[in-house]
C-alpha cells in the first residue's frame, strides 16, 4: 500500500528514531571508534542501565530520565574498571590477544544478559511516566510523546558529546590519543589514564541511553543482540571516530527501517540494520566521514 | 548411653524404618513429563504445574490409583523443543514412568510427539494448538478448549459481521500459532464474505507497533483481528492507544496471547476494555462445574508462594483435567495399559471441573468451548477487579453466553 | 610425524568400535541422547577451532552454519525422502559455500569486524528461513524418522553412530590442516597478518579456504539434528546459544592443537548435559560464560596450556 502520506509518515519517525539511535550508539563510537577497543558488550551495558532505570522508577517511582542522569557515575565507574582490565589482560600482550579480547568482550556480554534473566526473568519490563502513553498531535498525525522526548533527549546528549570533543582539554586529548599517542605522550598527557576516562564517558552515556531505550519501548534481556547489529552499523557507516558521522549514519539507519517497516512489511525489519552493516563494510569500510 | 550404643540403636531403628516403609507401600504409579519452568513459556508453564500438582494431592488423599500413590517426575525444558526428546526418553529409559503428559505449549510439545506415536504411548496434551495435525498419533488428548481449529476465527469474525463489519484486516506474528490462525482466519473470512484488506505478519521480536498500526488505520478495516503473543500483544494495545484505529472499526482482538496472564492484565488495566478476546476460563456464572471453586480457592492460596500467576483462570484448571481424566480412565479400565487408556479417553464424556469433555478423531475437543470475551469497566492497577464477573462479558459460544458486544470499539473502549 | 599418524588412526579406530559396541549393549536410549549432544559439540567445536583457533578469525556466526545443516536436511527429507547420508553430504555442501560466501564477504575485514559480519550472515539467514514457508517458516516442521536399519536396533543409536563418525572425519581433516602447510599459514596469519602477507603466505586464500572448510564440517555435524529431534525450527536451529558454546568450548580447551576443542567440547558438554536436569538453565549458562572470561583472562592457551608444562605435543604435532 503506497502512499504519500505514509511514507511521509514513516520519514518523520525514521528521523525520531534515528536520533534516538545516535544516541544509543554514540558511546560505541567513543569506545570502539575512537578507542579500538572491541566493545560488543555495549549493547550489553546498555540494557543493563536499562533495568537499572526500571529499578529506580518502579521502586521509587523516580522519572526515568532522571535515573538516567542517577546511574551514570556509577556506569562511568564501571567502564574505568573494565578498560583498566581489558589493557591490563590484552592490549599489552600482542596479538593472540585481539581474539581473546573480542571474546572477553562476548563473554561478559554474555554473563550480562543471563544475570539479568536470573535475576527479572525473561518478560518484558517498562517504565511509566507523564510523556509515556500520549501523543501529539501534528496535522493528521499523531507522534508518541515517547518518541519525542527521546529524540529531543538523544539530541541534547549528541551535540553535548560532540562539543566537549572539540572544545575542551580533555575532549581534544581524547581525539589526539585516538590518532597519535606518541605525540600526546610527548606532550605530557598519559594515554592510558586517557583512554580509561574516555571508556569511562563512553560507558556512562549508556546511563542516560538506557533510560531513552525503555522509555521508546519495553525491554528484555535479549534485547542486547538486535542492538549489536544497530549500534555497530551505526558506528561503522558513520567512519570510526567521528560523532557528527554517527547522528548523520544513525538517522540514515532509523529512516530505512522505518521506511521499509511500512512499505513492505515488518518480516524483514530485525535484517535491515544488518544488511546496512555488511554493505557498508564490503563496499566502504570506512565509513561515511571516516577518519 | 555411649556413643557406640547411640549409633547401634540409630542403626537398627532406620533398618526398621526401611522395613517398615518397604512393605507399607507399592511402587507408586509414576507421571513424567517435562514443564517450561525457565524461558519464554515459565509463566504458563508453572501455573500448570500447579494445577497438575493440585490434583496429585487431591487424588493422593483419596487413596491414589489404584492402590498406589501418584508420583509426578518433572524436568524443565526451558520453553525449548531442543530440550524434549531427550527428556522423555529419560523420562522412558531411565526414570521409567508409568504414563506421560505433554509440556505446556505447541513448540516443546512438537518433537514429542513423533517419538510417542513410534513407541506407541498414550500422550495428554498441554495447551497445544494443532502439534498433532500432520502426525495423526491415534493417542493425542489435548486438554485445550480449542475444539477444531477454526473455532478462534469462527467465533470472533461471526460477531464482527453481525456487528455490521464489511472488510477485515489481519495482524499476525510471525510464529507457529500465530500464523496457524491466520490461516485459518483467512479460510474463514472467505466462507463469510469478509474481503481482507490489510493483511501483515510481524516478526515475533517487534517492540515498536504504531508504524504498523498506522498502515492498518490506512486501509480502513472494520473488523480487526489480530494474533499475537504476550511481548507484542501488549505493544500493539499501548499504540492502538496512542495511535487509535478508525471510528469504522466495529471490534479489535481475538487471538491475543497474553491478555490471559494476571501480571499483562495489571499492567495493562484500562487499556483493555473494548478488546474482544479469546480465553479459556473466566469467572462467569456459566463457567462453574463440579469441583470448579473448590480448586480455585486451593490454587490461590498456593499461587503466592510458588510465585505464578495469582489469578491462574487461563491455564491451570486445565493442568487437572488432565489428572482428572487420567484418574477415570485409570479407575474405569483398572489398568495402565496405554492403548485400553486411549480407547476409554476416546469413547466417553469426561466430567472435569472446566466442563464436560469429549474428543474428536484428531485428539482435540469435538465441540470448541473457546471462549470470545470482551473487557468491560477494567480500571488500572487492580487485580482483584478480575476476580468478579462482568469484567470479561462472554460473547461466544452461544453456550456460554452472557452478554452482547458493545461496538464500535472506540466508543467501548470509554 | 609417521608414528604418530598410526598412533592417531588406531585411536580412532578404538574409539569407532568403542561407540558400535556400546549401541549394541546398551538397551537404554537415554544414554544415545545425551552422548549425541556431546560428540556434536566435538565436531562444531573442532570444526570451529579451524578459523577461530589456527587462523585467528572468531566467527560467531557458528549458529547460522549449524541452522544451515539442519535445515538443509529438512529439505531433502521434504521435497526427496534422502537417506540420512545425502543429507549430511549436501548440509556439508551448502555449508561451504555459505563459508565461500561469508570468506569473501569479509575477505579484507579484520578482527572485530570480521565477528560482526558473522553475526550479521546469521541474523539475515535466520529471517530468511523464517520467511521460507516450504519449511515451515516460523511455526517449525516435524518429520518422521525412516524405519531404523540394521545392524542398529534404534534410530538414536544410529545417529549416535553416525556423529561418532563425523567426529572421526572433523578430527582427521583438522589434523591434517594443523600438520601441513595451511596450518602453519593460518598460524603466522593469527600471529601477524600484515608480516604472513609480507612473507609471501597468501592469506586471502588460506582465510577463504579455512572459511569454507570451517563451515562445511559444521554444517555436516548440524544435519543429523533433524532427525534427532524429528522436529526443526529457525529459533532452535539457529540458537545463539551454539555460537557461545562453542565458542566457550574452543577457548577453555584451547586453540593451538586438536585435541583442545576435543577436550572443551567433552568436559563442557558432560557438565551441561549432567546439570541440566538438576541445576536451573540459566545458572548452567552464566557458568559457562564465567568460566570462558576466567580462562580467556586468565589461561589463554586453554586447558592444553595448562596441562603442557611437561609435555612436548607442540612440536611433535601428533
Amino acid at each position: 500500500m503506497f502512499s504519500l502520506d505514509l511514507l511521509r509518515d514513516a520519514v518523520v519517525l525514521g528521523l525520531l528514531l534515528g536520533c534516538f539511535y545516535a544516541a544509543v550508539s554514540v558511546g560505541l563510537s567513543i569506545s570502539f571508534g575512537l578507542l579500538d577497543v572491541p566493545q560488543v558488550a555495549h549493547p550489553a551495558f546498555l540494557v543493563l542501565a536499562s533495568y537499572g532505570v526500571y529499578l529506580c522508577n518502579d521502586w521509587y517511582d523516580i522519572d526515568p530520565l532522571l535515573a538516567g542522569l542517577l546511574i551514570s557515575p556509577l556506569f562511568f565507574v564501571i567502564g574505568l574498571i573494565t578498560y583498566r582490565l581489558y589493557y591490563e589482560t590484552f592490549e599489552r600482550r600482542g596479538s593472540d590477544a585481539a581474539v581473546r579480547g573480542i571474546a572477553f568482550f562476548f563473554g561478559v556480554a554474555f554473563i550480562i544478559e543471563v544475570l539479568i534473566i536470573l535475576q527479572f526473568g525473561v518478560d518484558q519490563r517498562s517504565v511509566s511516566a507523564a510523556y509515556i502513553g500520549k501523543a501529539w498531535r501534528l496535522g493528521d498525525l499523531r507522534i508518541p510523546m515517547r518518541q519525542l522526548v527521546a529524540f529531543a533527549v538523544a539530541l541534547a546528549l549528541t551535540i553535548s558529546l560532540a562539543t566537549y570533543l572539540s572544545k575542551t582539554f580533555m575532549g581534544r586529548a581524547i581525539r589526539a590519543v585516538a590518532q597519535d599517542e606518541e605525540g600526546l605522550r610527548l606532550m605530557g598527557a598519559n594515554p592510558v589514564r586517557v583512554k580509561q576516562f574516555a571508556f569511562g564517558i563512553a560507558t556512562a552515556v549508556l546511563g542516560i541511553a538506557g533510560a531513552l531505550l525503555i522509555i521508546v519501548a519495553p525491554v528484555d534481556p535479549t534485547l542486547d543482540r538486535v542492538y549489536i547489529g544497530r549500534t555497530f552499523c551505526v558506528v561503522v557507516m558513520a567512519g570510526l571516530g567521528s560523532i557528527t558521522g554517527t547522528l548523520a549514519a544513525a538517522l540514515i539507519l532509523g529512516v530505512a527501517e522505518s521506511i521499509v517497516l511500512t512499505m513492505f512489511g515488518a518480516s524483514w525489519a530485525p535484517a535491515i540494520s544488518f544488511a546496512l552493516l555488511l554493505g557498508v563494510l564490503a563496499v566502504r569500510p570506512q565509513g561515511l566521514l571516516g577518519r | 548411653m555411649n556413643r557406640r550404643n547411640v549409633f547401634g540403636l540409630g542403626i537398627a531403628i532406620t533398618m526398621l524404618g526401611f522395613a517398615w516403609g518397604a512393605s507399607a507401600e507399592e511402587a507408586p504409579i509414576k507421571i513424567g513429563m517435562s514443564m517450561p519452568q525457565t524461558g519464554a513459556l515459565a509463566g504458563g508453564g508453572k501455573a500448570s504445574l500447579l494445577g497438575i500438582e493440585i490434583w496429585r494431592d487431591d487424588v493422593n488423599a483419596k487413596g491414589g490409583l489404584l492402590g498406589r500413590k501418584v508420583q509426578l517426575v518433572v524436568y524443565d525444558d526451558k520453553s525449548s523443543p531442543a530440550e524434549t526428546p531427550a527428556i522423555y526418553a529419560k523420562l522412558l529409559d531411565v526414570d521409567k514412568v508409568d504414563l506421560v503428559f505433554a509440556p505446556y505449549g505447541t513448540v516443546p510439545t512438537a518433537p514429542v510427539l513423533p517419538l510417542v506415536k513410534q513407541r506407541g504411548l498414550l500422550l495428554m496434551g498441554n495447551f497445544s494448538f494443532q502439534v498433532n495435525s500432520k502426525v495423526h498419533h491415534d493417542m493425542w488428548f489435548n486438554n485445550a478448549p480449542w475444539g477444531p481449529a477454526d473455532s478462534w476465527a469462527t467465533g470472533f469474525l461471526t460477531l464482527g459481521k453481525k456487528a455490521g463489519g464489511k472488510t477485515m484486516a489481519l495482524l499476525s506474528a510471525d510464529q507457529e500459532f500465530a500464523q496457524n490462525l491466520a490461516t485459518t482466519a483467512r479460510a474463514v473470512a472467505k466462507k463469510l464474505d469478509l474481503p481482507i484488506v490489510f493483511d501483515q505478519a510481524y516478526p515475533p521480536s517487534t517492540a515498536e507497533f504504531s508504524s504498523i498500526i498506522r498502515g492498518l488505520n490506512a486501509a480502513k478495516p472494520d473488523i480487526i483481528f489480530v494474533a499475537s503473543y504476550p511481548p507484542d500483544s501488549a505493544a500493539i494495545l499501548r499504540a492502538v492507544n496512542e495511535i487509535g484505529v478508525g471510528d469504522n472499526v466495529k471490534i479489535f482482538g481475538g487471538a491475543m496471547v497474553g491478555l490471559q496472564f494476571a501480571a499483562v492484565m495489571e499492567s495493562m488495566g484500562s487499556l483493555l476494555n473494548g478488546v474482544v478476546n479469546y480465553n479459556t476460563w473466566l469467572p462467569e456464572p456459566s463457567m462453574h462445574f463440579d469441583g470448579t471453586k473448590e480448586f480455585f480457592e486451593k490454587y490461590t492460596k498456593r499461587a503466592v508462594e510458588a510465585k505464578v500467576d495469582p489469578l491462574g483462570y487461563y491455564i491451570a484448571p486445565y493442568g487437572y483435567a488432565m489428572g482428572q481424566m487420567i484418574e477415570q480412565a485409570v479407575q474405569a479400565t483398572k489398568s495402565l495399559d496405554h492403548k485400553a487408556l486411549a480407547k476409554y479417553l476416546r469413547e466417553n464424556e469426561h466430567k472435569t471441573i472446566v466442563g464436560t469433555i469429549a474428543y474428536a478423531e484428531d485428539g482435540e475437543w469435538k465441540e470448541s468451548a473457546t471462549l470470545e470475551a470482551q473487557f468491560r469497566g477494567i480500571k488500572d492497577k487492580n487485580i482483584d477487579q478480575f476476580r468478579s464477573s462482568g469484567k470479561q462479558v462472554i460473547l461466544f459460544p452461544e453456550k456460554l453466553k452472557t452478554g452482547d458486544l458493545v461496538t464500535p470499539f472506540e466508543a467501548a473502549r470509554k | 610425524m609417521r608414528a604418530g599418524s598410526i598412533v592417531f588412526w588406531f585411536g580412532a579406530v578404538v574409539f569407532l568400535a568403542a561407540v558400535f559396541l556400546m549401541t549394541q549393549a546398551v538397551g537404554n536410549e537415554y544414554p544415545f541422547f545425551a552422548g549425541y549432544v556431546i560428540l556434536q559439540f566435538v565436531v562444531l567445536s573442532v570444526a570451529w577451532s579451524i578459523l577461530g583457533g589456527y587462523a585467528g578469525y572468531v566467527n560467531f556466526g557458528t549458529n547460522a552454519f549449524f541452522g544451515v545443516g539442519v535445515y538443509s536436511a529438512v529439505v531433502l527429507v521434504k521435497a526427496f525422502q534422502a537417506p540420512l547420508a545425502a543429507q549430511i553430504v549436501v548440509a556439508a555442501v551448502v555449508g561451504s559455500l555459505l563459508g565461500l560466501g561469508v570468506g569473501l564477504l569479509t575477505l579484507r575485514m579484520r578482527g572485530i569486524f570480521f565477528s560482526i559480519a558473522t553475526i550479521a550472515v546469521a541474523i539475515i539467514i535466520e529471517t530468511a528461513v523464517t520467511n521460507w514457508r516450504f519449511v515451515g517458516g516460523a511455526a517449525g516442521i516435524q518429520l518422521q524418522r525412516p524405519p531404523v536399519m540394521p545392524p542398529f536396533d534404534s534410530y538414536v543409536k544410529m545417529l549416535f553412530f553416525v556423529q561418532a563418525l563425523l567426529v572421526v572425519i572433523a578430527v582427521a581433516t583438522t589434523r591434517a590442516i594443523q600438520n601441513s602447510r595451511i596450518g602453519r599459514g593460518l598460524q603466522a596469519l593469527r600471529d601477524d597478518e600484515l608480516a604472513a602477507e609480507c612473507a609471501g603466505v597468501p592469506t586471502l586464500r588460506l582465510k577463504l579456504l579455512a572459511c569454507v572448510i570451517s563451515g562445511a564440517l559444521i554444517s555436516a555435524g548440524g544435519a543429523p539434528a533433524a532427525m534427532y529431534l524429528q522436529y526443526a525450527n529457525p529459533e532452535s536451529a539457529f540458537n545463539l546459544n551454539y555460537s557461545v558454546s562453542v565458542l566457550a568450548m574452543s577457548l577453555i580447551g584451547g586453540t593451538t592443537h586438536w585435541i583442545g576443542p576435543v577436550l572443551g567440547a567433552v568436559l563442557l558438554g558432560t557438565t551441561q548435559q549432567l546439570s541440566a536436569v538438576t541445576i536451573s538453565s540459566e545458572v548452567n549458562v552464566l557458568v559457562l560464560g564465567i568460566m570462558l572470561v576466567l580462562f580467556v583472562v586468565g589461561a589463554p592457551k586453554g586447558l592444553i596450556g595448562l596441562v603442557r608444562r611437561r609435555s612436548k605435543l607442540e612440536r611433535a604435532g601428533s
